[in-house]
């Protein structure tokens, strides 16, 4: 993805433009913010701000307008956090789009990083439960389970046997996620399962960015605030 | 013969053209061979014997023109034959010295007229004719390479039109046949020579640095290799010697010669040229015989060397053997296979019973150094069932039907046979013994458990899955209970081990800490951990520590405590540097500057530093790690950690500590921490886990006065003393006495134990305790009984009998205890009438028959109270029978401290006067003359005493005179020793009564030496000293009256 690079290369340039903008607009909705996200310190919130202006491409004066489309999101989650899963990707970005109007407005930009950068157990796991469709009552089936498992094995001789390998995985996963037995993975199931043991946080497939990823976005994002600090 | 010259005659280093040949067994067969073939082919060839050489063989002979007669035209000094070519030249000419022979007959003749000296002129023809053939047949066909060549030559002589081309030929042919002959004869002779190779040079100069050191013992000073390098072949030489067969030089220093630079190669071993100090490079040249190995070399070079090998031979055979054992134990497997069927003979038994005897060996050294009491499992028992599992072993492939022994049985055995690895790696440093462990395998026929199905599933997974599949198979395989043999075996069985080390090698963090969790459970299993070690997940782990990630350098740090139960494990983490990333755990403050980056799998700093000091705790069992710790800066961190207040720290903590403590120069370290204060303040702890360690640390450190008295300023004795009254707990009582009995070695220390009624409550300990309690109780009272109040104070507690009575025991340990607290007990006479009712006396004259030289001299020393203070002594002495002459001949011992102890008991036996004359009958006086020339102020001293006693009967004065005793004792005047000094001159007083021991003593200076005694303050050495002055004196007096009268 080149274009992130760019994007990204570029954005030292639009913060001296954004300078003379309107600061006050900006420092408005970096307050507005931090009320509502904590892990982030307010030089950090504006530099998201301007990331995301420039993904979001508008050069004009209103900051934080509109949002990050799917496919632009999909991108940065596969350049910059290495993702790949297509299926997963797509339920990160409904995870991240809370009012559900298929964009990433700014401020759920900046409280879905916050969850990625800096989230405490108890919010990844929520967030977590939300990208495999558990939130409120609803539950995971086998069959979901399969299609979420499906490409989790080196692909063996023929596509019978990966199957069956996969249907052998399934019965694994569900044995050790199934607290109540009744062949489907509820919310409460999850919930205790992954406290018993972190490690299944992302059972069903990965979904939060790796730690080395998160440290080179910080290091891209924060580029300023770390150079302006020597 | 071209070729054999060339390839396998030995040459001197020197190259070619001057070169000599050297003189080995293998050159001079060739030489007889060429000989003989020369010799017999006037006979055999008589025709090709006509055949004038190209070129004549020329070269520097010894005989004289006189030698040759008839057939010779002899003149001055020269010699023409008879015989001449068809040029009319003569075949032999002599201008002594040079002889030039151009055929073979007149070679032939030549070599019988040599005679004695036949050999010496062959070996002169060869040497300066390097290329004879090239001679004999012309340059056109040089030495032959191979057979092609050879063809190329009768090629040659087919096409020539020469006339002479069929003696040419068959001549080119019989050359070629001797050459042929040569080769053979020398492979035939080389293979009679064991051929060295890297490996066994190696494995024996290991050996030899084994049993190398100071000392008289030792076969060798030192053995050094001359270059640490060591090529990837195994070789050391150069690789320009290399090409020479050399594989290594060694420096040897044996006792009795001067240091020797010696190669190694594999034709043999040889004495070199040596290596100048300036000189990097070695004098290559040989200088000796070959020898077929090291140690035959040495052994004919030192005699000390062939002297002390033969008393270490068994051991070093038996190392070797060992080491073989080892070294073979890979192709033996396979081997086994094909081998078992062949001889299924009596080879087989042979060879069945060789294991077993190596593993009783194994088993018995190891249980040898422990005093454990948890090994007083029936060693018949163990040895019975070893022999068992190896018998199943070896016998499955062979008879089928044995194999019927049900899995429950075999896994019975498995257990019991690993259980004393376990407390012996787990108990003391001294029990490093790192053996290998039988092997199971599970048979693939035998009824396998559901799990290890299921395990088999999951691994499939671990090895084929991405990361989500990788780690769901991971957290599966945690809720199998992996505490169980079953499973653990399961995962190793069906390669889970390899995947799951590999792991720890990604960049997975979710599944580095999944497959460490599982590592940590299984590696309690000891033959997992050699897996493990085996599989290289050591270096992996250690480099694990490295990590940001605290989780993981816990369960890395947690993992190695449990590898490193076995010495090659320690041995691999301090290889890889692991003992500096361990002590770095301890660091909690440093550790807490982490990156920003938070993590779900953090946990407390304080986990980080258990877990190393865990690790810690595990690898300070070998030595060379103790010395790791202490240069890594360990000392401080443990003592700074050792002020929590966790007792999950402070356990492994105060293990390692107690490790370490078992050497003297760590105890300097930690008494220099302040260490001590907050042992003692654990004592007090309510976990007893900790209690046990934390008395036991102070047992180790006890050793020392200044530690003693630390323990008693903190209040330790306290604690200790109250700790006695819970004896549920073996393994904490046991270190609790043996901390009390190290601090009672200290007076003050036993005011206050008496204070603490801890002796009371010591003697209650002294029935129905394992010998390990009963070794520190026993020894805790005989330093007590040191002073005459808790003498008396053990008596009456009803102390004397059970002591008595563990007069009986075999355990050394405890009866160098047990004699030394009765000696002490038998210096109050009513004890002693008690030890003597219940014939104590009569034990600890039995126990001066124990092997060890300890037990001896504690058993000497404690019948010198028990013969003082018993009523009717010299009777209750004589009433043993045999045991005067017993008494006697111990002072043929070699060891110090029993000769001092069994002069001190001849010095009070000699007080009784009937008792005197039969150890004189029994040559007390010789055998004491021969001891005098000592300079062990404590055997000088009681030696002194005992002279002086056995003066008192018959003509022994004179004897001592005789026997050249007086001399020796004149110089221990000269000693430092107050003691010695008055014992030696009570001992002169007594010799002075006999003229000639005057003289004796006045010619060795002693007047002088007297003198300056006499203003001792102490007064019985003043009134000897001037007693022995006094008859000198007198003696001199006389001497003049007689010479005026």
């Amino acid at each position: 993805m080149p274009r992130l690079g760019v994007v990204l290369s570029r954005k030292s340039k639009c913060a001296e433009a954004t300078l003379d903008m309107d600061q006050k607009t900006l420092n408005k909705l970096v307050e507005s913010i931090s009320k509502t996200v904590k892990s982030f310190k307010k030089s950090e919130i504006e530099c998201l701000i301007q990331l995301f202006d420039s993904l979001v491409g508008k050069t004009d004066r209103r900051f934080g307008s509109c949002g990050i489309d799917r496919n632009t999101f999909r991108r940065i989650l596969h350049s910059i956090f290495g993702m790949t899963n297509d299926m997963l990707m797509n339920r990160v970005f409904f995870a991240f789009d809370e009012d559900n109007d298929n964009y990433i407005n700014v401020k759920e930009w900046v409280k879905g990083l916050s969850v990625f950068l800096r989230g405490t157990f108890e919010e990844k796991l929520k967030f977590c439960s939300e990208v495999y469709y558990l939130n409120g009552d609803g539950y995971i089936s086998r069959e979901e389970i399969f299609d979420m498992l499906k490409n989790s094995l080196s692909q063996q001789s023929s596509e019978e046997e990966t199957d069956e390998g996969v249907n052998e995985l399934v019965d694994i996963t569900l044995k050790k996620m199934d607290c109540d037995n009744d062949g489907k993975v509820s919310s409460a199931d999850f919930t205790k399962a992954v406290r018993e043991d972190r490690l299944l946080l992302e059972v069903f497939g990965p979904c939060l960015p790796e730690a080395k990823n998160c440290l080179n976005f910080e290091a891209l994002a924060f580029r300023n605030i770390m150079t302006s600090r020597f | 013969m071209g070729v054999a010259l060339t390839r396998s005659a030995q040459w001197t280093a020197a190259g070619h053209g001057t070169g000599t040949l050297e003189i080995t067994p293998l050159n001079e067969a060739i030489l007889n061979e060429i000989i003989m073939f020369v010799e017999s082919f006037i006979y055999k060839h008589p025709q090709e014997a006509k055949y004038a050489f190209v070129e004549p063989l020329e070269w520097t002979t010894e005989l004289d023109a006189s030698a040759f007669q008839s057939g010779y035209v002899v003149s001055d000094s020269t010699v023409k034959s008879e015989e001449v070519d068809k040029n009319g030249q003569p075949l032999l000419f002599l201008s002594v010295p040079q002889i030039k022979i151009r055929s073979f007959g007149q070679l032939s003749r030549f070599l019988y007229i040599a005679k004695g000296t036949k050999l010496k002129e062959a070996q002169a023809c060869i040497e300066a004719n390097r290329d004879p053939v090239v001679k004999i047949l012309g340059s056109d066909f040089g030495t032959m390479e191979d057979d092609s060549a050879a063809l190329n030559i009768l090629d040659k002589i087919t096409k020539d039109d020469d006339p002479e081309r069929e003696i040419k030929m068959k001549l080119a042919i019989l050359l070629k046949q001797l050459d042929l002959h040569l080769l053979n004869q020398s492979l035939k002779h080389l293979s009679l020579e064991i051929h060295l190779n890297p490996v066994t040079v190696k494995r024996h100069i290991e050996l030899l640095k084994r049993f190398s050191g100071k000392g008289e013992e030792t076969v060798l000073e030192s053995i050094e290799y001359t270059s640490d390098y060591e090529f990837s072949n195994g070789c050391r030489a150069p690789p320009w010697r290399q090409i020479y067969g050399e594989i290594c030089y060694v420096l040897v220093k044996p006792h009795d010669v001067e240091t020797l630079c010696i190669t190694c190669s594999a034709e043999g071993v040889f004495l070199n040229g040596g290596k100048a100090d300036d000189e990097r490079e070695i004098n290559y040249e040989r200088k000796g015989e070959i020898y077929k190995d090291l140690v035959t070399f040495l052994k004919e070079i030192s005699a000390k060397f062939s002297e002390n090998m033969s008393k270490q031979e068994i051991n070093f055979d038996e190392e070797q053997q060992k080491e073989k054992e080892q070294f073979d134990a890979a192709p033996k497997k396979e081997e086994a296979a094909t081998n078992h069927k062949a001889r299924l003979g009596s080879d087989k038994t042979t060879y069945q019973k060789n294991h077993i005897n190596l593993a009783k060996t194994q088993m018995t050294k190891r249980l040898e150094p422990s005093l454990n009491w948890k090994t007083s499992v029936d060693i018949k028992d163990r040895k019975s069932l070893v022999k068992d599992s190896q018998e199943e072993k070896h016998g499955t492939r062979l008879d089928k039907t044995r194999t019927s022994i049900s899995p429950g049985r075999a896994q019975l055995l498995r257990k019991s046979i690993e259980k004393p690895e376990e407390i012996i790696s787990e108990s003391s440093s001294e029990s490093e013994e790192d053996e290998e462990p039988v092997d199971h395998r599970q048979e693939a026929n035998a009824d396998l458990p559901s799990e290890y199905w299921q395990i088999q599933k999951l691994v499939k997974y671990l090895k084929g899955g991405n990361q989500t599949a990788t780690v769901i198979a991971l957290c599966s395989m945690r809720d199998f209970n992996l505490a169980q043999e079953t499973c653990q075996l399961a995962i190793r069985d069906v390669g889970g081990l390899e995947v799951l080390i590999n792991l720890l090698d990604t960049d997975e963090v979710k599944c580095k800490i999944g497959s460490l969790k599982i590592l940590k459970e299984i590696s309690h299993n000891p033959q997992i951990r050699r897996s493990i070690v085996d599989l290289g997940g050591l270096p992996i782990m250690v480099n694990i520590l490295d990590s940001p990630h605290k989780s993981l350098k816990c369960l890395a740090a947690e993992t190695i405590a449990n590898v490193a139960k076995f010495r090659r494990a320690r041995r691999a983490v301090r290889q890889h540097g692991g003992i500096t990333k361990l002590v770095a755990l301890l660091d909690c403050a440093k550790n807490s500057i982490e990156p920003a980056q938070s993590s779900l799998y953090e946990t407390r700093d304080v986990e980080v530093a258990r877990c190393g000091a865990l690790a810690l705790w595990s690898c300070s069992k070998s030595y060379a790690n103790k010395e790791a710790i202490r240069k890594a800066g360990g000392f401080p961190l443990l003592a700074r950690l050792l002020k929590t207040s966790h007792e999950d720290m402070l356990i492994p903590v105060v293990g390692t500590l107690q490790e370490c403590a078992s050497e003297e120069n760590y105890r300097a370290s930690i008494k220099s921490e302040r260490i001590i204060e907050n042992l003692v303040k654990n004592l007090n702890s309510e976990n007893e886990q900790l209690q046990e360690h934390c008395a036991m640390a102070i047992y180790q450190c006890a050793e020392d006065e200044e530690t003693r008295d630390l323990v008693r300023l903190h209040g330790g004795l306290k604690p200790l003393a109250s700790l006695l009254n819970n004896t549920d707990n073996k393994e904490r009582l046991a270190a609790v006495t043996g901390a009390i009995w190290k601090c009672s070695i200290s007076k003050e220390n036993v005011t206050k134990f008496r204070e603490y009624k801890a002796i009371e409550t010591l003697v209650g300990l002294l029935t129905d305790q394992p010998e390990e309690v009963l070794v520190n109780v026993v020894g805790a009272l005989g330093e007590c009984c040191q002073e005459y109040e808790n003498r008396v104070l053990v008596r009456r507690c009803g102390g004397i009998q059970p002591l008595v009575n563990l007069l009986v025991g075999i355990n050394q340990a405890l009866l160098v205890n047990v004699t030394k607290a009765v000696g002490a007990c038998a210096a109050e006479p009513e004890s002693m009438a008690i030890i003597d009712r219940l014939d104590g006396v009569r034990l600890l004259w039995s126990l001066l028959k124990n092997p060890h030289p300890d037990v001896k001299a504690s058993a000497a020393w404690a019948l010198c109270p028990c013969i003082e203070n018993a009523k009717d002594a010299g009777e209750m002495v004589r009433s043993f029978v045999g045991g005067l002459e017993l008494v006697v001949n111990l002072l043929k011992s070699d060891n110090k401290e029993v000769l001092a102890s069994v002069c001190a008991a001849i010095t009070n036996i000699a007080k009784d006067q009937e008792n005197l004359a039969v150890i004189t009958d029994h040559g007390v006086v010789p055998l004491l003359s021969k001891l005098a020339n000592t300079n062990n102020d404590k055997l000088r001293r009681h030696l002194a005493e005992a002279i002086s006693r056995c003066c008192m009967w018959g003509r022994n004065r004179v004897a001592f005179g005789e026997h050249k005793a007086v001399a020796p004792l004149v110089r221990y005047l000269k000693s430092n020793d107050t003691n010695v000094h008055r014992a030696t001159a009570q001992a002169l007083y007594q010799l002075s009564e006999d003229a000639d021991n005057c003289i004796t003593m006045h010619e060795n200076g002693a007047v002088k030496l007297l003198l300056d005694m006499v203003g001792s303050p102490d007064q019985d050495l003043q009134e000897a000293a001037a007693g022995c002055i006094s008859n000198i004196r007198r003696l001199a007096l006389a001497t003049e009256k007689a010479r005026y009268t």
